[in-house]
């Protein structure tokens, strides 16, 4: 088995973000890590939408990220820290838009180790120096230099390395121009690790280190080392330094440790200020539970700067200081605004924040103000005995604010993010949709929701209304060249055309010159003022003036097809002559003397726009009723000669000619690609060589059951092809790389590009007589998704076999339900409370719940229809119990009606895992599915996480325990048990009499049932340990999983083994069979292993496009979405396998990770092919891409073919 | 290796102990060894991404808040070390 690994939706969690001048204008940029990718966005300053500009796959883990610029320079570097043992610096090229690697260095050992540095990085204000630091221990300077050629240049590495010491953060502080220093928050464990006692333990101190780069000894020396707050967990640079201008300083210098409750200022040689972090008053929040800052950013405006510090809660604090010069006044502190809890945050010059979510969708948001002259209570640490500092063991009194609603922020953006993903099932539900949609439970907490995802481009309507007639075709025109947008819109009816003039309002005119009593072929606003109208009988000119000139059809004969641009005209008449008109330079329509005879009925035609600066287009495709296309010359040197011919399996039913960019092919002239739609929903891409005129590298895609209309459309100012069969498509350029995407969206029978002054860059289509104006949005994008919000984070969701409802388990730890927080606020309301309603009723979705302590659970059983996008009803679970599972069983005790079945536990507790019951609820469906009547509750002795329907019973992995239920009166009563497994069973899957059990720890089990002796037996298991997360059998014998690391493998048992476990009626040969390294008498086989690089949450084996293949679709936490695609024959894989070993080579990770040893991170790569790396291929350089394909005894094209085949044929993407 | 080895033939040995954190050497006691696999598992929970995020749903905190607590149990993953003999 080989197997080929697609991304389909790379990952979509943001893990750091930077913001830069990384292009080097005046705009700034962000750019993002995505775990293991790195993309960089642009928010536009006047819309405040943000946009993609690259987006590249780094093969690697980034674990920090950071920006810095050269003193004096304009343009901003980014650093990567990575998994891969080297610092890499990298630097945003607007010119090829791409991220060129400038420096690499290799400091140590791949992989996520202790004490390999890059977990954390600081920078230098001045861009002097960068260090690089790992979790424990090791600390690399680098000083960053200018050579000669104002390149920037990198030192050795200077070891700042402390032994035993466990690094918290480091950062670079503010010194101005004084030799460079950064600090580091450090515990050392020397001393508790000999003390038997404890005692060093207790005592043993957080320091606050500054390390000093001596640039003139080149030497880093620990500079000062003071204990600071033993709960400190992050630094914040604090600007410092003085202006080489002035005498001013620009600010204290020094750092906030954010501690536990705390913010400590501090500097070297200065008093210490300490402030509260203010909490939430809220009547149930844990007053014991500390506070920390998970996120900060740092803001430098003229003569000022401010922090916004953000809480685990979401809260921004303002954080402020006063100081003369360099001694600090006060510190203040006070709440800004609530926000979705970050992982980083970027506040941009122009007056933005950029908040990339840890879960869930990110948002940009616009400062209004920055919050100066509002109510909020202020704490300064002038307010305290010595700043604070009076007695630093003893805690500052609490301080309180009130949350509310944004005040001094709007929310201008959202970026989509599917992170985290924690369940999926795809499966077709929508009615008229012949590809499956993927089903997603997504977010955390009361973010979370419920994720329909299709793939298309999301389509966003302007307007429709209705026509009184059904038109077949729509134009839109201008009326002169340079007009910014267009005036008519025509419509062509059977029996006539229909003018609308675009102003104010649309309504019909008539005096246009337009001939209004027969249909219309084509309308092109051509030469410089002038309209043209192409009906059956003639070509109607109309000049400015509203003169017309009108060239007429001869007797008998009508036009059946015509092709336009700005200076040509061809029409076929339906005696099969072509007649070929060019505009002259007085703006004369010109017939050519001859007429060419085709000799067989002319279906469709097409001419390109003409090229910039040239008369006319060179070429016309002529689509005949005999299933060819014919290229015919319109040079005046060969005009109307043949060139070139290609035979179709189909007759055509529209051709189209469109010069598009597209890098796999050429990186910086449009291709001329001539698109053939068949009349059975078949489309055929081929290139037209510019010089001979001949046809090559046909691509092959069927769209529809429809014939196929192919009209060329503008698409953010390049020209598009939209392909309309019974789904519509949009071929366009984004990012130079060719995208072919359906959209979702009515079916439309024909449309044209729109462009007015409210909807610039629109579509306009008819449907039926429905005449609708619409834009698409998110270019780029291959899957839309619509969203149902949840309360707690989603668990598992299982859909019904008939009445096409989903159940949906929810919980969350550390939450109190929402009965139960009613209830104890009613308890404190009783005794006499006072309740501030305003903080009781903030919603949740933006605010959050009020942590619990651990082991308290909010959760329920949520009924969705996933087709109209609604909750049906939401089922409740009371007394702290938590769902962890759910199956839908139809019990053979009772007739085979189907229960819904779920496994929770009351008090759980999750390391070390316990509750005080475990229970499987079993409830009967009321109301055709839309209600639940709860049966009885079976209690088990540990915490069910999974269950599962076996031949009219249940199964279920009770912990340790496998257990077989059938249906009960009172209960779910036991009959067989399997207690051998090792840490706890999570996933169950079955075929027959057999249960494949994945093992939280210990990989996948092979058990089967014996019902003569009612047992359930282990025959075989897996010789490596694997912290299973999703499992899906792909055959009887064979069983994928993915586990928590990030690998998904493929194990199979022998054949022969399974026959003989079957064979064997009573299971006794298994029974007393030895077992091989202290587990199961069987092993199964490995057969492929891949790493993915994101968590595998779920595993189905599916077909995505209709008829197709099956492949195994996975989804990772951060919003992964990817296939392994079976390969069909052996030259597929040795292709493939070739292409990707050339791909190595080419070294591609921009992180300077090996990709041989990112792809087998725990376990070597095994029979998986990389698509991610091999579809790169199109981005190479021309000359390497040659060279490449030469190797493997192809044409470029043909590889860029066969990547795409393996792509479409597989998932239709 | 009998430690005497350690200390006359590889000298080398105790010096690479001391660059290489977490290297297990011949006269490793049990609590050492769980040490260092505490560390290194808590040190890769703190690094890699995904398994952040994921303890993070897991028990309803946020990821900021798994990684320090992470990183303040490296101090001391497994309790005191047990008291000598000698």
């Amino acid at each position: 088995m080989h197997l080929y690994n697609l991304t389909l939706q790379s990952p979509t969690a943001i893990t750091h973000a930077v913001a830069g001048n990384f292009s080097g204008s005046r705009h700034q940029e962000i750019i993002v890590s995505r775990g293991t990718r790195l993309e960089l966005l642009r928010p536009d300053v006047q819309s405040g939408k943000v946009a993609t500009v690259i987006a590249s796959d780094v093969f690697g883990s980034i674990r920090s990220l950071a920006a810095f610029r050269l003193t004096g320079g304009t343009k901003d570097y980014a650093v990567v820290g990575s998994d891969s043992g080297r610092i890499v610096i990298l630097d945003y090229d607007p010119k090829t838009s791409s991220f060129v690697k400038v420096h690499q260095e290799t400091f140590g050992k791949s992989g996520s180790r202790r004490i390999v540095p890059g977990q954390y990085l600081a920078t230098d204000p001045k861009g002097r120096s960068v260090m690089i630091s790992a979790v424990e221990k090791t600390k690399l300077v680098y000083i960053l230099n200018r050579d000669a050629a104002a390149n920037l240049t990198i030192s050795s590495p200077l070891e700042a390395h402390k032994n035993n010491s466990i690094i918290h953060h480091i950062i670079g502080l503010d010194v101005g121009f004084d030799n460079p220093m950064f600090a580091a928050l450090e515990v050392d464990y020397s001393e508790s690790d000999q003390d038997p006692t404890g005692e060093a333990f207790n005592n043993a101190e957080k320091m606050l280190t500054y390390y000093e780069l001596d640039l003139g000894l080149n030497h880093v020396v620990r500079k000062w080392s003071e204990p600071t707050d033993p709960r400190a967990n992050l630094l914040v640079q604090v600007p410092g330094g003085q202006l080489a201008s002035s005498d001013r300083y620009d600010g204290p210098s020094g750092v906030l440790v954010c501690c536990e409750d705390h913010i400590i200022y501090r500097h070297m040689d200065a008093p210490q200020h300490r402030i509260p972090i203010p909490r939430r008053q809220h009547p149930l929040a844990d007053h014991g539970r500390g506070l920390i800052i998970t996120a900060a950013v740092m803001h430098k405006m003229k003569g000022a700067f401010f922090f916004l510090l953000q809480s685990e809660e979401g809260d921004l604090y303002k954080v402020t200081i006063e100081h003369e010069d360099q001694d600090v006044k006060a510190l203040k502190i006070k709440y800004f605004d609530t926000v979705p809890i970050a992982s980083s945050l970027c506040i941009l010059k122009s007056g933005f924040l950029f908040v990339a979510s840890e879960f869930g969708n990110h948002y940009l948001y616009q400062f209004q103000k920055l919050g100066d002259d509002d109510n909020e209570p202020e704490f300064s640490s002038t307010d305290y005995p010595s700043f604070g500092m009076a007695d630093p063991s003893f805690a500052l009194p609490h301080a309180y604010f009130k949350p509310r609603a944004l005040d001094n922020l709007t929310l201008v953006d959202e970026m989509e993010s599917l992170c985290p993903i924690l369940d999926s099932k795809v499966m077709n539900l929508l009615p008229n949709s012949d590809t499956p949609q993927i089903f997603a439970a997504c977010g955390r907490g009361a973010r979370s929701s419920f994720r329909m995802l299709r793939h298309g481009l999301e389509v966003e309507e302007v307007v429709s209304s209705d026509l009184p007639g059904i038109p077949n075709a729509v134009w839109t025109t201008k009326l002169k060249e340079d007009d910014p947008f267009d005036s008519y819109i025509i419509l062509s009816f059977v029996n006539g055309t229909l003018v609308l003039c675009i102003g104010e309002t649309i309504e019909e005119v008539q005096d246009t010159g337009f001939l209004s009593s027969a249909p219309t072929l084509a309308v092109q606003q051509i030469g410089y003022d002038a309209l043209l109208q192409v009906h059956p009988h003639g070509i109607r000119h109309v000049l400015s003036d509203k003169r017309v000139n009108e060239w007429r059809v001869p007797q008998g004969k009508t036009i059946v097809a015509a092709t336009t641009n700005k200076r040509q005209v061809v029409v076929a008449l339906s005696s099969a002559e072509l007649v070929y008109f060019e505009l002259d330079l007085d703006g004369q329509l010109n017939e050519y003397q001859d007429r060419k005879a085709m000799g067989s009925t002319v279906l469709a035609l097409s001419i390109a726009e003409v090229p910039e600066g040239r008369q006319r287009t060179p070429f016309l495709a002529v689509g005949c009723e005999d299933q060819t296309v014919r290229i015919v010359s319109l040079d005046p040197e060969s005009t109307l000669e043949t060139i070139s011919l290609q035979a179709l399996t189909a007759p055509p039913s529209a051709i189209c000619i469109a010069d598009m960019l597209d890098a796999g092919i050429n990186k910086t002239h449009p291709t001329m690609f001539v698109n053939i739609g068949l009349q059975n929903g078949v489309l055929l891409r081929t290139v037209l060589d510019p010089i001979n005129g001949q046809l090559t590298d046909t691509r092959t895609r069927f769209l529809g059951t429809r014939p196929i209309r192919l009209i060329r459309v503008q698409i953010q100012r390049n020209p598009g092809i939209l392909a309309l069969s019974s789904r519509s498509w949009l071929n366009y350029t984004y990012q130079n790389l060719m995208h072919f995407t359906p959209l979702i969206f009515e079916n439309l029978d024909y449309a044209w590009s729109f462009s007015a002054e409210l909807c610039p860059e629109g579509l306009i289509g008819i449907s039926g007589s429905v005449l609708r104006i619409f834009q698409i949005p998110k270019l780029g994008t291959k899957l839309k998704s619509d969203a149902i919000p949840l309360s707690y984070t989603p668990r598992k969701f299982i859909p019904h076999p008939a009445n096409g409802l989903f159940y949906l388990i929810e919980g969350d730890h550390r939450v109190r339900s929402d009965a139960a927080s009613a209830q104890a606020i009613d308890d404190l309301r009783r005794q006499g409370k006072m309740i501030d309603e305003e903080t009781v009723d903030l919603p949740s979705e933006v605010f959050g719940r009020p942590k619990a302590p651990a082991g308290t659970w909010a959760s329920c059983i949520r009924i969705i229809d996933p087709v109209d996008a609604k909750t049906v009803n939401v089922i409740p679970l009371d007394n702290n119990e938590a769902a962890f599972s759910l199956a839908i069983v139809p019990f053979a005790a009772r007739g085979n009606e189907l229960h819904l079945v779920v496994g929770t536990a009351q008090d759980t507790f999750l390391a070390p895992r316990s509750c005080t019951s475990g229970f499987l609820r079993t409830y009967r469906f009321t109301e055709d599915g839309h209600n639940l009547e709860l049966l009885h509750k079976t209690e088990t002795n540990d915490v069910p996480l999974a269950v599962m329907a076996f031949q009219g019973k249940l199964v279920a992995g009770v912990g340790k325990a496998l257990r077989l239920y059938d249906m009960g009166k009172k209960k779910l009563l036991r009959k067989v048990e399997n207690k051998s497994f090792s840490s706890a069973i999570v996933t169950l899957n079955t075929q027959g009499s057999r249960i494949l059990v994945g093992d939280m720890q210990e990989s996948v089990f092979y058990a089967v049932y014996k019902p003569p002796e009612n047992k359930l037996l282990i025959f075989a298991d897996d010789t490596q340990p694997r912290w299973i997360t999703a499992t899906a059998m792909v055959d009887y014998n064979t069983v994928v999983a993915g586990d928590r690391f990030g690998n998904v493998f493929v194990n199979r048992l022998d054949p022969k083994v399974s026959d003989q476990v079957d064979d064997d009626p009573t299971g006794a040969g298994i029974l007393h069979e030895k077992g091989i390294l202290a587990g199961a008498p069987h092993k199964t086989q490995m057969l492929a292993h891949f790493h993915v690089g994101d968590l595998v949450t779920s595993i189905h084996k599916v077909s995505l496009v209709a008829g197709g293949r099956e492949i195994l679709l996975y989804t990772g936490l951060h919003g992964t979405i990817g296939i392994l695609v079976p390969f069909v024959s052996k030259e597929d894989v040795d292709f493939i396998s070739t292409l990707e070993q050339h791909m190595r080579t080419e070294q591609l990770s921009i992180v300077g990770r090996d990709h041989l040893t990112w792809r087998g991170y725990y376990v070597p790569v095994k029979a998986v092919v990389d698509g991610d790396l091999c579809e790169s291929f199109a981005r190479l350089p021309a000359g390497k891409q040659s060279a490449i394909a030469g190797e493997l005894d192809r044409t470029v094209g043909e590889v860029l073919k066969k990547l795409e085949q393996l792509r479409v044929t597989a998932s239709g993407f | 290796m009998s430690s005497e080895l350690r200390y006359t033939a590889n000298t080398q040995l105790e010096h690479l102990h001391a660059r290489y954190t977490g290297t297990g050497h011949a006269d490793l006691t049990k609590y050492e060894w769980l040490t260092h696999q505490h560390r290194d598992t808590l040190a890769s929970i703190v690094g890699h991404p995904s398994l952040a995020s994921y303890l993070a749903i897991a028990d309803g905190e946020a990821i900021g808040r798994v990684r320090f607590e992470m990183t303040e149990r490296m101090l001391q993953p497994c309790g005191p070390p047990p008291a000598k003999d000698d």
